[in-house]
């Protein structure tokens, strides 16, 4: 399974504040572990949404409105893509995220239920495989 | 509380276990002091709470009870006392950050110890599973569709067979190193065929192996990262995956490669295999077995179209393959790709070659691929009886079918 772990924006993230020089060592840390472990496949930070812009659709038409949008709290700040095993598991390794004071963070998964089909025989399984060797 | 040990498990588990079998030097009774020092925890974390490094506390927990058992064992010689004050001696490292470097290599031995020759491949597979994925036997048993007694009898077959041949926990000399490292890749890329293959949707666990694979396999690329022959089968694995939601359709059935929607491949996971198989590559490895499956998954990857691939680089890749690691199979898909990129009768030419081959008399995608290639030369009553015979030897209704039509529509005037 996959989840996207969301990092919600706080006034800092959205002051465009960087983080210091020791935070990035700790996160650096426990992405290494998150890498070490085969659970990483990709994370990164976003800059605050004064920098960003939405794009609203409505009635056909498109609106573009340029950030800081206002209810930090809903904002996100970064992420994280990681698989496990399951989402107690991507609980416990988030818990250990250096974050100190003040953050929260949220665990979405990654929707694959359309992954597979629910009638696949034994027979065409092992036809699959052999197709596959062919078609690569 | 249940599921948080379980999750703590599965993420503690390996390291735990590799820790433990370098201070006791065997990987069997490890494993069961890891699972002792589970069993405590789901006694005493409910009422004294998940300690702030459950890991350490683990490990403290394991190597006291590690000295008590070897203390309680009658031989207590002077060997037994030494390994005593080893595992004393050895302090439990404190947090994610200050995890010793030692454990990397740790992992590795483990690694290699699971997948050693002395073992059978399906015991490789299941102490793999058990030792470094944290899966319980249950759920191998289920991935495997197998009792779990019958699992459990393996797993416990496996850790005598290693005691009994003394295999010692160590990383194999630099003699052995590339024997011993295409056995793990093996039984990694065993494990991920076996989910790969598997497209049941009643069970998850079948296809998870899929994940376990790649996990396992990118904990190997950060361990031993100069080897390209890692990466090359991870990257093969990354760009298979890829494919997964597009190759099977809505009623279950498999839709081919150059039919599927690639809209539907996951970006993600291609664009790791492509950054994989170069580094594959920049490590001198451009012609290692799985390096060469990734590059030609690779230009399919690549190619937005079916109609855009670059079947003369994929007909290369094939002759290359087929140089290193030759096989009727490889030779059919070389058939293919040289038929794609250089016209039928050029494939045709090396699928003709495979018709007296043992090995393909009952696999049906030989008469189907010559039959294809026949009917681009315009050969049409040759093509339809091959696709007839092809659709004989098919295993499945709806492959039966689809033949018996392109066999009668290579014999129709039209």
């Amino acid at each position: 399974m996959r989840f996207a772990v969301l990092v919600k924006a706080n006034e800092q993230s959205e002051a465009g504040v960087m983080p210091t020089a020791e935070q990035l060592d700790e996160m650096g840390k426990f992405n290494e572990e998150l890498i070490r472990d085969g659970v990483m496949l990709a994370a990164d930070g976003l800059l605050a949404s004064s920098k960003g812009v939405r794009i609203r659709f409505s009635g056909g038409k498109t609106t573009v409105v340029d950030g800081p949008f206002a209810e930090t709290k809903e904002l996100v700040s970064g992420f994280w893509i990681v698989q496990a095993k399951s989402r107690d598991e991507v609980v416990e390794r988030m818990k250990r995220a250096p974050f100190g004071h003040d953050a929260e963070i949220e665990i979405r998964q990654i929707m694959e239920a359309d992954d597979f089909g629910a009638d696949m025989t034994d027979k065409v399984r092992a036809q699959e495989e052999r197709l596959h060797a062919i078609q690569h | 509380m249940q599921g948080d040990v379980e999750a703590i498990w599965r993420i503690e588990s390996p390291k735990l276990i590799a820790a433990l079998a370098r201070l006791v030097r065997d990987v069997g009774r490890a494993e069961e002091l890891a699972q002792d020092a589970f069993v405590a925890a789901l006694s005493q974390w409910p009422s004294e709470g998940i300690p702030r490094n459950p890991g350490a506390w683990l490990m403290t927990a394991a190597k006291r009870r590690a000295v008590d058992l070897i203390r309680r064992e009658r031989t207590l010689d002077r060997k037994n006392e030494e390994l005593v004050r080893a595992i004393e001696a050895q302090d439990v490292p404190d947090g994610y950050a200050a995890v010793d470097e030692g454990i990397g290599d740790d992992m590795l031995r483990l690694m290699f110890v699971a997948c050693h020759p002395v073992l059978s491949r399906e015991a490789r597979v299941a102490l793999t599973l058990r030792l470094l994925a944290g899966l319980t036997t249950a759920e191998i048993a289920r991935a495997f569709l197998l009792p779990e007694a019958t699992v459990a009898q393996r797993i416990v077959r496996a850790k005598r067979s290693l005691a009994e041949a003394r295999v010692p926990f160590e990383l194999p000399s630099s003699t052995e190193l590339r024997d011993r490292l295409a056995s793990v890749l093996e039984v990694l890329y065993l494990l991920f065929n076996e989910g790969y293959a598997a497209t049941a949707g009643d069970d998850v666990l079948r296809p998870d192996l899929v994940e376990d694979a790649l996990r396992l396999g990118r904990v190997l690329a950060e361990l031993m990262p100069a080897e390209a022959e890692v990466h090359g089968l991870i990257a093969l694995m990354e760009i298979q995956a890829s494919r997964m939601r597009a190759r099977v359709g809505k009623n279950g059935e498999p839709i081919l490669l150059l039919d599927q929607d690639r809209t539907r491949w996951n970006q993600l996971l291609i664009h790791r295999g492509l950054r994989a198989l170069e580094r594959a590559e920049r490590l001198g490895g451009a012609l290692g077995p799985y390096a060469l499956q990734a590059a030609i998954a690779a230009c399919h990857a690549r190619a937005a179209t079916a109609a855009e691939t670059d079947w003369q680089r994929i007909a290369a890749l094939y002759d290359a393959l087929a140089e290193i690691a030759p096989s009727p199979v490889v030779e059919l898909n070389r058939a293919v790709a040289v038929g794609m990129a250089f016209g039928p009768r050029a494939g045709l030419e090396i699928a003709d070659a495979l018709v007296d081959e043992p090995s393909l008399k009952t696999y049906h995608l030989l008469p189907a691929v010559r039959a294809d290639l026949l009917l681009k030369l315009g050969r049409k009553d040759e093509a339809s009886a091959e696709f007839e015979r092809a659709a004989a030897l098919a295993l499945n209704v709806r492959d039966r079918a689809l033949l018996r039509n392109r066999a009668a529509a290579a014999a129709s005037p039209l």
